[in-house]
């Protein structure tokens, strides 16, 4: 299975989260997001500049910046389940 | 029709049966019994909770990062006069933004007699982390497992008897903007409030031994300190973990007019905001 950042992931993929890279108030803020290790998360809607991206994490649509979303390391579902 | 005028007669006797017994007092909130505060995740209809039970129509909006100005209304429910604080919405009560930190230290430090917590039933695992956040402070709590209705339009079942058993605090279904569940809420703040419902709430207590063992020791000096304190173990957590505002109201001493409950309900939160 490949492991990248959160910020790769391209429009209508599916990725689980496995680890946190931010510390402090930002890690505490996306754990209180819902983003925490297993968590499945996906890319749901992309802003024309592509900056911020909005992601759908456990019902809920969160807007990341790509920075944000550099610091969450994921890995890619099986092919099967993420969606073209 | 006979069965009507039986109907509606049973309806007025019966405590759940009717809002007959809701005198809603807009914002004449004076000479109340119990505080009870309101909170929850954005947008979860808080406000529609808040204005239905106290008739009020607008309230003061708040801006997150800005300065955040409460919302208050009473109501008179069974003779007993409520004061109803609207908090900020938030989805955690740990991180460091002013409205967490409103809600928080009102939780905290306001002491009120009931915290509601509006939940969106159509995001419940999202919403549950405050809940488990706020039953680590407080365990008189009643969840308002609100927009049922558009969890049923979504294929969503809540099974609320299920979830009130597992948290240990009453959990009343709702549609608020209808005004569903609105007098099922109200008997059981009442009852949360006269401290007719005893609650067994949820604690997340599979710490590792050494953190447990941190934990007591810190809790127990600082109940030494504090005498009195209702939940000196949430706060030995906090500051293990290193908040500054905890810190600060330990130095301070702050902690300790909670302990003897001489501070007025809501002084902490006007500090705030102000």
């Amino acid at each position: 299975m490949e492991t990248r950042t959160l910020d790769t992931l391209s429009r209508h993929q599916t990725a689980v989260v496995t680890a946190l890279h931010s510390d402090g108030a930002e890690r505490r803020r996306m754990m209180d997001l819902g983003i925490v290790p297993g968590t499945a998360i996906r890319v749901e809607m992309v802003s024309p500049l592509g900056d911020p991206v909005a992601y759908l994490v456990r019902g809920s649509v969160v807007a990341l910046r790509r920075e944000q979303a550099a610091k969450i390391e994921i890995t890619l579902q099986p092919a099967e389940e993420t969606q073209p | 029709m006979t069965v009507h005028t039986t109907t509606s007669h049973a309806c007025e006797t019966c405590p759940l049966g009717t809002n007959a017994q809701l005198i809603r007092l807009g914002i004449n909130v004076e000479g109340w019994n119990y505080v009870v505060a309101l909170a929850g995740n954005p947008n979860t209809g808080k406000s529609t909770v808040f204005n239905a039970l106290t008739g009020l129509r607008q309230h003061t909006g708040n801006w997150p990062g800005k300065t955040v100005t409460r919302a208050e209304g009473g109501f008179l429910y069974q003779d007993e006069r409520f004061k109803l604080v609207d908090l900020p919405g938030t989805y955690s009560l740990l991180s460091s933004s002013l409205d967490e930190e409103v809600a928080r230290d009102f939780i905290l430090f306001g002491q009120p007699d009931v915290t509601v917590i509006v939940v969106d039933a159509t995001r419940l695992e999202r919403n549950l982390n405050l809940v488990l956040q706020i039953l680590e402070i407080t365990d008189r709590v009643v969840v308002c497992l609100n927009l049922v209705d558009e969890a049923e339009r979504h294929g969503m079942t809540v099974d609320d008897r299920a979830l009130a058993r597992d948290l240990g605090v009453p959990v009343i279904p709702t549609v608020a903007r209808r005004g569903e569940g609105i007098p099922e809420l109200l008997a059981a703040i009442h009852e949360v409030a006269s401290g007719a419902y005893k609650a067994r709430p949820h604690r997340i207590n599979n710490h590792n031994p050494a953190l447990a063992q941190a934990i007591d020791t810190l809790a127990a000096q600082i109940e030494a300190r504090f005498e009195g304190l209702p939940n000196a173990r949430w706060v030995a957590m906090r500051l293990l973990d290193g908040d500054e505002r905890i810190l600060e109201a330990v130095r301070s001493g702050e902690l300790g007019i909670l302990a003897r409950g001489a501070q007025p309900v809501g002084s902490a939160l006007q500090q705030e905001a102000a």
